[in-house]
């Protein structure tokens, strides 16, 4: 199929951007959106252009490196899917695509497609662990019994792949389905218990230190979240924020 | 030639690791302080290594390509991590898994460094219990396993269908916690482009921090090597767009030994190539040969004309398939070892019988399990008299409760719904159990310079079984590393900090700088990919899954000569001053060229069948590997050359002391 590219190029963090268009044939069903990229990085490189810029690396819709604004919406129009793992079936001939980063003030961008998204690491930095040291010395495995619903409950809330969608979807660029999935899978497991109070208020406090804006329950972050994280989440991390704080 | 020492402590097998720890040198905890410590990697082992080494109180930094730890490959994996734990009472125990695994690697692993990996598994598991990874559970609470290729019994413990996200993020939050507290210092987008050594030792690296095109120097006591394999060497591959051989190469380069290169994991379940532009390859995990089975037609007519979308697979009638693991292996059937499934399957493809478009494709069905599961279900939820569709219906739920990610995965990639049509599936590169040669300390022959997880060779011989690499990544990461980095560390005391205002590293930037220039300078010609795309053509076709002397000799020749046309004509745009992601693939891929041939060098000396490396030479009448224990209990280590073919062999004698050598056999 043809398809016209509107792509964002920038050429560094102080730089202005733009949207440029690209016009690209040879464009098969089967192809995985990156791979069609891919293709117009190799035409632009033959003729002596410098490619688009993008993060990506598993390209198997877990590693969260990959991270499209595609016509508008994170990841692109299909549910419960990466950028990577998005294929060019879901397009038509003749379409056109406009390719934008994640836009939020706590996410820079680098260059053309690629954002920075240390703020993430530094939330996590500020609590999402248990303080045990890697010793060996611990109890045996399963003298921790954890009832199937709850560790199915906090399973789930620990699949997030931090890619940064749910910020991107936000009006507000609010981190909060990102914070309280991590807070949630601690709060769900017996280990997490005795750190509760320093978790839930250290990483509140550098999640607000970065700059992301506060939830208004929209839940398009839920909507857009390509692992399907639940706004559950958000609800339990209020509570375990107001538990901390009385 | 020389023998290497791999320093394994004497005594019995079981007592080697206890006895060594009791007597390695400790540092104590003041002088730790002052001690500086590099981690190239932050996968599980080197997350998990970062993460300890701090915790003990050393000053560490740690380097990745990605904007996050949290990104390494490691994340990928899906199905498990085995480990002797023996909680479903079936006979398992800390020898079992050491002697699976021997037997596995078909015995071309060191005795001593794999039981050490055995007895610390059951620990990894306690470790990450209490850091709070979300392992799958029983009703009753207690940690649910599954069985895995190549064993009798149920070890392996999971995280639905992704076990390494799941641990790498449970190593990740140990480091995080480090970062936290100042004794970790991330180094994120980053990439090591050279290993100094002063006096002979390893002292610290080059970066270049890939944001900003600085090229950095790093000075520390010791620098820990865990940047993952080398599968990228043939373009396709289940690893990362990004993974590759840089660090290691470059410590190779700088007199680190390379062992085994052609030792390579073709894991057998992965969705098939569906064209010119395919980027990589995508793993379908092997846990699902356990209710799935593999066949193709019995004959070659229904072969080819399902080929030409005449005849569908699923209406082909039970007496026409050949389930042809079963039929040779029916001890162990659908559930051999990888190399043994890999090779099967293109046993058949080859003779005619593949069943996609290319004819390199072979099915994995789920139809007997619907009905087996079905059966169940039907029965204990009441529904005695149920019929066989409905029980179908059921044991589709079933299914879609163990496996429902995978078969999203599949369904989206391919477009065909495997609830309703067997999945296509064939072999791919998946990992590589040859790395830095290292001793029982994990030390390479670069004095402080250590290699750990899937950069190392030691623990998985010719081939490796399934969930054993998540086991080995944090076995050496958390559990000995750390350690046995002691035993060189205590003698560092006096050192003071290691200064980079050196004419080693003067000479190292300038080595780094003029390299860049040079890919930044080609003629201009062709892309990077393009000679990626070549040579992974030369390796999947001469150095695949199957091997020969003809084939070896010419990949040798045809990867020299891409390898000259590289650097005089590679296109490289941009400048080396910003991010540039062509500059950081040119980099990789001028190492890949290199360990391309060593890698055919490699097999081509090998006269023998083992594990993932098969010569059509060496093959038993019923086309099973042919091993030469006589002649090639052996580890090959190479000393690097600019042109790898005349790369000096050093070799280390295995001794098997504990477990006889056999025929492996699964049948």
């Amino acid at each position: 199929m043809k398809l016209t590219l509107k792509i964002w190029r920038q050429a560094g963090p102080e730089a202005k951007g733009k949207m440029v268009t690209y016009p690209l044939d040879g464009v098969d069903g089967d192809m995985s959106f990156l791979e069609m990229m891919d293709i117009l990085n190799e035409e632009l490189v033959n003729k002596g252009e410098e490619p688009v810029e993008f993060d990506h690396d598993c390209r198997e819709g877990i590693c969260g490196s990959c991270n499209m604004m595609i016509n508008g919406q994170p990841h692109g129009p299909q549910k419960l899917t990466t950028t990577c793992q998005l294929h060019m079936r879901k397009f038509n001939d003749g379409d056109t695509i406009t390719i934008e980063p994640w836009r939020a003030a706590a996410f820079p961008v680098i260059k053309d497609l690629i954002v920075d998204r240390s703020s993430f690491d530094r939330i996590q930095q500020a609590g999402a662990y248990v303080s045990v040291n890697t010793s060996g010395n611990t109890q045996d495995a399963n003298s921790i019994p954890i009832e199937k619903a709850k560790a199915d409950e906090a399973f789930h809330s620990a699949t997030c792949i931090g890619c940064g969608a749910c910020v991107a979807a936000c009006k507000n660029a609010s981190a909060m389905l990102f914070t309280s999935a991590k807070v949630s899978q601690y709060a769900l497991l017996p280990q997490g218990e005795i750190e509760a109070t320093d978790r839930v208020q250290n990483m509140v406090r550098q999640m607000d230190i970065e700059g992301f804006g506060n939830c208004t329950n929209t839940g398009a972050c839920m909507i857009e979240c390509p692992k399907g994280i639940k706004l559950e989440n958000i609800a339990r991390m209020n509570s375990e924020y107001l538990k901390a704080n009385i | 030639m020389s023998v290497l020492d791999s320093k394994v402590p004497k005594g019995p097998l079981a007592e080697k690791w206890v006895n060594h720890k009791n007597h390695i040198n400790l540092v104590n905890p003041a002088n730790k302080r002052n001690i500086d410590v590099i981690v190239v990697g932050t996968g599980l082992a080197g997350g998990s290594a970062a993460a300890t080494l701090a915790e003990l109180g050393y000053n560490v930094k740690t380097f990745c390509y990605n904007d996050s730890p949290r990104r390494a490959h490691s994340i990928a994996a899906q199905g498990g991590i085995n480990a002797a734990k023996n909680y479903q009472g079936d006979g398992d125990s800390n020898f079992r898994l050491f002697y699976d695994t021997i037997k596995g690697g078909d015995y071309r692993s060191r005795e001593a460094n794999v039981h050490r990996l055995a007895e610390v598994s059951s620990n990894i598991i306690d470790q990450c219990v209490a850091q709070g990874v979300p392992f799958a559970r029983e009703y009753g609470g207690l940690l649910d396993n599954r069985s895995f290729g190549g064993v009798l019994v149920s070890r392996t413990f999971y995280a639905a269908g992704q076990t390494g996200q799941q641990l790498l993020l449970g190593a990740y939050s140990a480091l995080n916690r480090q970062i936290n507290r100042g004794k970790v210092t991330p180094f994120n987008r980053h990439e090591m482009l050279d290993l100094v050594k002063v006096d002979g030792k390893a002292r610290g690296i080059i970066a270049r921090n890939l944001v900003t095109g600085e090229i950095e120097r790093h000075g520390a006591h010791a620098v820990v090597i865990a940047s993952g394999g080398y599968g990228n060497v043939f373009f396709l591959s289940t690893n990362a767009m990004g993974s590759n051989v840089m660090a290691a190469w470059r410590t190779h380069r700088r007199g680190a030994h390379f062992a085994n290169p052609c030792y390579t994991q073709i894991h057998p379940t992965c969705i098939p190539v569906s064209g010119e532009h395919q980027s990589k390859l995508t793993l379908m995990s092997e846990s699902l040969r356990n209710d799935g089975r593999i066949w193709v037609p019995k004959n070659l007519e229904d072969a080819k004309a399902i080929r030409e979308g005449k005849l569908r697979g699923v209406d082909l009638k039970e007496e026409d398939r050949d389930y042809y693991l079963e039929r040779r292996y029916p001890a162990f059937g659908n559930l051999v070892p990888r190399d043994v499934a890999s090779r099967a399957a293109k046993e058949r493809c080859d003779a005619g019988y593949g069943v996609n478009k290319t004819g390199n494709a072979v099915y994995l069905d789920f139809a007997a399990s619907f009905l087996r599961y079905g059966k169940i279900e039907a029965l204990t939820s009441g529904h005695k008299d149920a019929s066989e569709a409905e029980m179908i219906a059921l044991g589709k739920k079933v299914i879609e409760k163990k496996y429902g990610n995978l078969f999203d995965m599949y369904m989206n990639i391919t477009d065909e719904n495997p609830y309703e049509v067997p999945m296509k599936i064939f072999p791919a590169v998946h990992y590589t159990m040859g790395g830095l040669w290292v001793d029982y300390n994990l030390q390479t022959t670069v004095p402080g310079c250590f290699a750990a997880g899937e950069a190392n060779f030691s623990d998985h011989g010719a081939n490796r079984l399934g969930a054993s690499a998540l086991m080995q990544g944090l076995a050496d990461g958390y559990f000995v590393l750390p350690y046995t980095i002691g035993d060189y560390l205590a003698d560092e005391i006096r050192t003071g900090p290691i200064s980079t205002e050196t004419a080693e590293f003067d000479q190292a930037e300038k080595d780094t700088r003029a390299r860049i220039e040079k890919l930044m300078n080609g003629a201009g010609v062709h892309s990077v990919d393009y000679y990626h795309k070549k040579l992974g053509l030369i390796m999947w076709n001469k150095c695949g899954m199957s091997r020969n002397e003809t084939d070896l000799k010419s990949a040798m020749d045809e990867i020299a000569e891409l390898r000259a046309d590289f650097w005089k004509n590679v296109k490289v745009p941009g400048s080396a001053d910003t991010k540039n992601q062509e500059l950081e693939k040119a980099g990789r891929v001028a190492d890949f060229l290199e360990l391309g041939e060593l890698f055919a060098k490699d097999a081509l000396d090998r006269n023998e069948s083992c594990g993932g490396h098969f010569r059509e030479e060496y093959q038993t009448e019923e086309g099973e590997a042919l091993r030469d224990d006589v002649n090639y209990a052996y580890v090959s280590a190479w000393e690097y050359n600019e042109n790898p073919r005349d790369a000096k062999l050093h070799k280390e004698n295995l001794v098997f002391e504990n477990v006889e050598l056999k025929t492996r056999s699964y049948k």
